[in-house]
């Protein structure tokens, strides 16, 4: 009985329109490290939440070692033990590693960051976090922040770890480090418990697995018996295909032509510097490189987000260097933004004008100035349909209340609907399940197909692999090569995305 | 509560109106309260204030001729809240608005009425359209916040009005104040008189009905509503769908600020005529509650500014009966609004019981679970 230490027995929780936990049982053991997969929408986050204290279950009982308890506020969670390391993490940026931690636990008038940060300090041994209490949050990087959300945790004594979609933000090296320590914090008897949808990630960690789909249980499974496409199935409900199936590129003439391009950076230096590039219709070009070498900047300067320090930027032999963002979108450039919810979407609007945000004052849309609900209507419920958004009440949802990859969904189909010239698509498939990667995958590769160029960034080497016909790197803002992907390795790209340049050439500098 | 059918449940949310309805019961209840403190009867005092709100042709139609400048500082409030802006500046601009509706009284008299009708009316709107446009120019341009920008410019029309007063519009035997506009040339009408006979009844209240439907078309049905409500929502994402941001927040504030110019005119050449050269309107502050406590949607601005002048008008007759003082009154008006603008808690408090409900329903439906409550 109290072999477990959470207990989630029969937890129902509604939301208007939705059921997003429909009888969901979870039952972890004492230290070791739980996964829950499930596709984005599934319900994940909304048990979590529950156990956290953030929602209400509608129904259902949650025991922590064996005893029944009500949970209203992450407050009670903490008491019980119960600590949280949550997407987007909640650090105070001009704030030291330590003050960051005691923050709302300073204890009596005086601040004691001394005999804190020797805690903390020690803490950070025990479990190889490498963390250093005095260093301040803003300047240091994702990984170490992320380490200092779990110091924060234990420092709080919890015992029972959740980590919600921990890896989305890192870099291949930290995701290692990361594994490491989920793996001494579990041998050292803390319970894990990991959301992902990452495969690969629970394959490597995690000793069982809750499958969730569409906020209904779908199995426990012992992950060292079961393999990747069998959980895959499990969560999609189907087999899924990792690979993208496409044709070999038929370039056409030339849609994008960057020439020159320097860009200023919100730090008034040089973000992008001497950038060129053309991109042709039918074929999908990658921008490759480690986030934060430009690749923002180049994209809202063609976009025209930022203004161009200098340079030129051509859309079908027509130079909108200086064009406005309207006068760009109407030349035939489709953008799909790198933070869906800041600029993608008016969460607090339904899908309807959403879909409609850039043609609203456009026949059919509307007529005099007046909208037409009934064209409004029946377009978006024709994107909803073909681009699968699912949502509680349809096309009148409001677009906040979507779960991320339907909200990603929905841009997507916003924009491919438009069929733009040009489609550019940044970090598509960030936080996205399998299932809905392989859908906005295929939408990229059939809107190549219809014979329209796509630039696509990403950090996420497989992605660039899987989809481009052409590869950039990018590094420091400038560009170190372009390689047709069929003549190259992840391994190369690699190299070049620390800006060491294939050994034929000679300096950085393409030009 | 009502349509439930036993196979699909589902749980209740509070209504806007709802909200806004229990925050107003809340506030009368807290001023009873209060009343109860200072030794008077509540009821007495309610009935008071509804006797001097209702009572005969002429109440009512005073409480009628408060509510129309309510109902246009409440949609410009509401109307700038829409696209993101806090427009705290209807005091300066109603000010503009009156005083060049009161200079076609001193200078045009001759003009005839359907023309001087439409002057006033257009030069008014005309006035606080560019007093509001100016802060939303200094936010769009400088990114000067439109609350800093407001205030600033609502201190600079008293101070301006207190100079061209005396210059241009005098009151013949006070310096205080400006002339009194002549009842023919303001907006009261006999068509409206006779029914509220000595009332200061006028056009302003169809005007403001007007308004409503304008500003309710306007928001729910035309492209400009939907850019600006765009970018009150998400500036971003109306910057990267292509709609011009900073034109938008112009726009915004140039209509809030029309809006606003005509309750000047209905208040300064229909309501008071006059202009005192010291006084800072209290409605413009008013529409904030009156905004607020509506929702900012046009009908709910409707019916909290009547509201909103039920209280004003009544307010005079409470302290006469009773012999409560009118700052004890005004102390009342104060709770009533303190509780409208804390809705937030009232749906919360709406949502919690509802909640409830739904809960004993799903387990009184046999699905009983061991724990829940």
């Amino acid at each position: 009985m109290s072999d477990y230490v959470i207990e989630m027995l029969g937890i129902r929780k509604e939301f208007p329109g939705i059921v997003a936990n429909d009888d969901i049982t979870l039952q972890v053991k004492e230290g070791e490290i739980h996964a829950i997969l499930g596709e984005n929408g599934a319900g994940k986050s909304t048990l979590m939440s529950i156990l956290f204290g953030l929602y209400h279950a509608d129904r259902g009982v949650i025991r922590v070692r064996g005893r029944e308890v009500r949970i209203n506020s992450p407050n009670d969670a903490n008491d019980l033990g119960i600590g949280m390391v949550h997407q987007h993490f909640q650090l105070v940026h001009n704030y030291t590693v330590t003050e960051n931690i005691i923050l709302g636990k300073e204890g009596g008038f005086v601040l004691d960051t001394r005999q804190a940060g020797k805690k903390i300090k020690a803490l950070s041994e025990k479990y190889g976090l490498n963390i250093d209490p005095d260093s301040v949050i803003e300047n240091i990087t994702v990984g170490m922040q992320q380490r200092v959300e779990i110091l924060k945790m234990l420092y709080r004594d919890a015992n029972i770890l959740i980590f919600d979609e921990p890896t989305a933000v890192l870099t291949p090296q930290e995701i290692d480090e990361l594994m490491e320590i989920m793996r001494s914090l579990a041998k050292e008897g803390k319970s894990i418990i990991l959301i992902t949808h990452k495969l690969a990630e629970i394959k490597a960690v995690a000793e069982r697995c809750t499958v969730i789909r569409r906020g209904k249980l779908i199995g426990v499974v012992d992950v060292a018996s079961t393999s990747v496409d069998e959980m895959a199935a499990m969560m999609v409900g189907r087999q899924v295909n990792f690979k993208v199936e496409k044709t070999p590129a038929r370039p056409g003439s030339c849609v994008l032509s960057i020439q020159d391009l320097c860009v200023m950076n919100n730090k008034k230096v040089l973000g992008v510097k001497n950038f060129s590039l053309d991109v042709y219709a039918g074929e999908i070009v990658g921008i490759a490189g480690v986030d934060g070498n430009g690749q923002s900047e180049l994209i809202e300067a063609i976009t025209g987000l930022r203004p161009a320090e200098s340079g030129k930027v051509m859309l079908l032999g027509q130079d909108i260097t200086r064009a406005s963002i309207r006068e760009r979108n109407e030349a035939g450039i489709g953008h799909i933004p790198e933070d869906r919810q800041k600029r993608g979407l008016v969460l607090s609007e339904t899908l309807c004008d959403n879909f409609i945000i850039k043609d609203f004052d456009k026949a059919p849309f509307s007529r005099y100035g007046f909208l037409n609900r009934k064209e409004i209507r029946s377009y978006s419920s024709k994107i909803v349909e073909q681009y699968d958004v699912r949502s509680g009440e349809g096309v009148d949802s409001l677009a906040g209340k979507l779960s991320g990859g339907n909200q990603q969904k929905a841009i997507i189909g916003r924009e491919v609907t438009a069929d733009p010239e040009l489609l550019i698509a940044v970090q598509p498939t960030r936080g996205l399940d399998v299932g809905a990667i392989e859908f906005i995958h295929r939408a990229l590769v059939r809107h190549r197909d219809n014979g329209k160029a796509v630039l696509l960034v990403s950090f996420e080497l497989d992605e660039i692999f899987n989809l481009s016909d052409r590869i950039a790197v990018i590094n420091a803002g400038q560009l170190i090569d372009i390689v047709n992907t069929s003549e190259t390795d992840e391994y190369a790209v690699g190299l070049m995305m620390a800006g060491i340049k294939k050994g034929e050439g000679g300096g950085h500098e393409s030009k | 509560m009502k349509a439930s059918e036993p196979k699909l449940l589902k749980e209740h949310k509070a209504g806007n109106l709802l909200v806004s309805i229990s925050a107003v019961i809340a506030g009368i209840l807290a001023g009873c309260i209060l009343l109860l403190i200072i030794g008077h009867n509540p009821v007495q005092a309610m009935s008071d204030i509804l006797h001097g709100a209702f009572d005969g042709r002429r109440r009512i139609g005073q409480t009628i001729a408060v509510a129309a400048p309510l109902m246009f500082v409440g949609l410009s409030v509401g109307f700038a809240y829409k696209a993101g802006l806090f427009n705290i500046g209807g005091s300066g601009q109603m000010l503009v608005g009156g005083f060049v509706a009161s200079c076609w009284a001193y200078y045009g008299s001759d003009i005839p009425r359907p023309l001087y009708l439409f002057l006033i009316v257009a030069s008014g709107m005309l006035a606080g359209a560019i007093w509001g446009g100016l802060s939303g120019y200094l936010k769009a341009r400088f990114n000067v916040h439109e609350v800093v920008s407001c205030i600033m410019l609502n201190w600079t029309a008293l101070w301006v009005l207190y100079e061209l007063i005396p210059a241009f519009i005098p009151d013949p035997s006070i310096n205080s104040r400006s002339f009194t506009v002549p009842n023919e040339l303001t907006l009261r009408t006999e068509v409206l008189s006779q029914f509220f006979p000595r009332s200061y009844i006028n056009w302003g209240i169809i005007y403001a009905i007007i308004a409503v439907i304008v500003i309710k078309i306007i928001l729910d049905k035309t492209t400009l509503g939907f850019q600006l409500k765009a970018v009150g929502a998400n500036k971003y994402c109306a910057e990267y769908a292509g709609i011009k941001v900073n034109r938008n927040i112009i726009v915004s504030m140039v209509i809030a600020g029309a809006l606003a110019g005509l309750a000047g005119v209905t208040y300064y050449c229909g309501y008071s005529n006059m202009i005192y050269r010291n006084a800072m309107p209290d409605e413009g502050f008013d529409g904030i509650a009156v905004a607020l406590l509506g929702n900012s949607n046009p009908v709910g601005i409707f019916f909290s500014a009547l509201f909103f002048s039920i209280l004003k008008a009544g307010k005079g007759s409470l302290s006469a009966s009773s012999g409560i003082p009118p700052e004890i009154a005004d102390t009342i008006i104060a709770t009533i609004i303190y509780f409208t603008a804390t809705s937030v808690l009232f749906r919360n408090l709406w949502n919690r019981l509802f909640h409830a409900v739904y809960e004993k329903r799903l387990s009184a439906l046999g699905t009983t679970q061991g724990g829940v409550k």
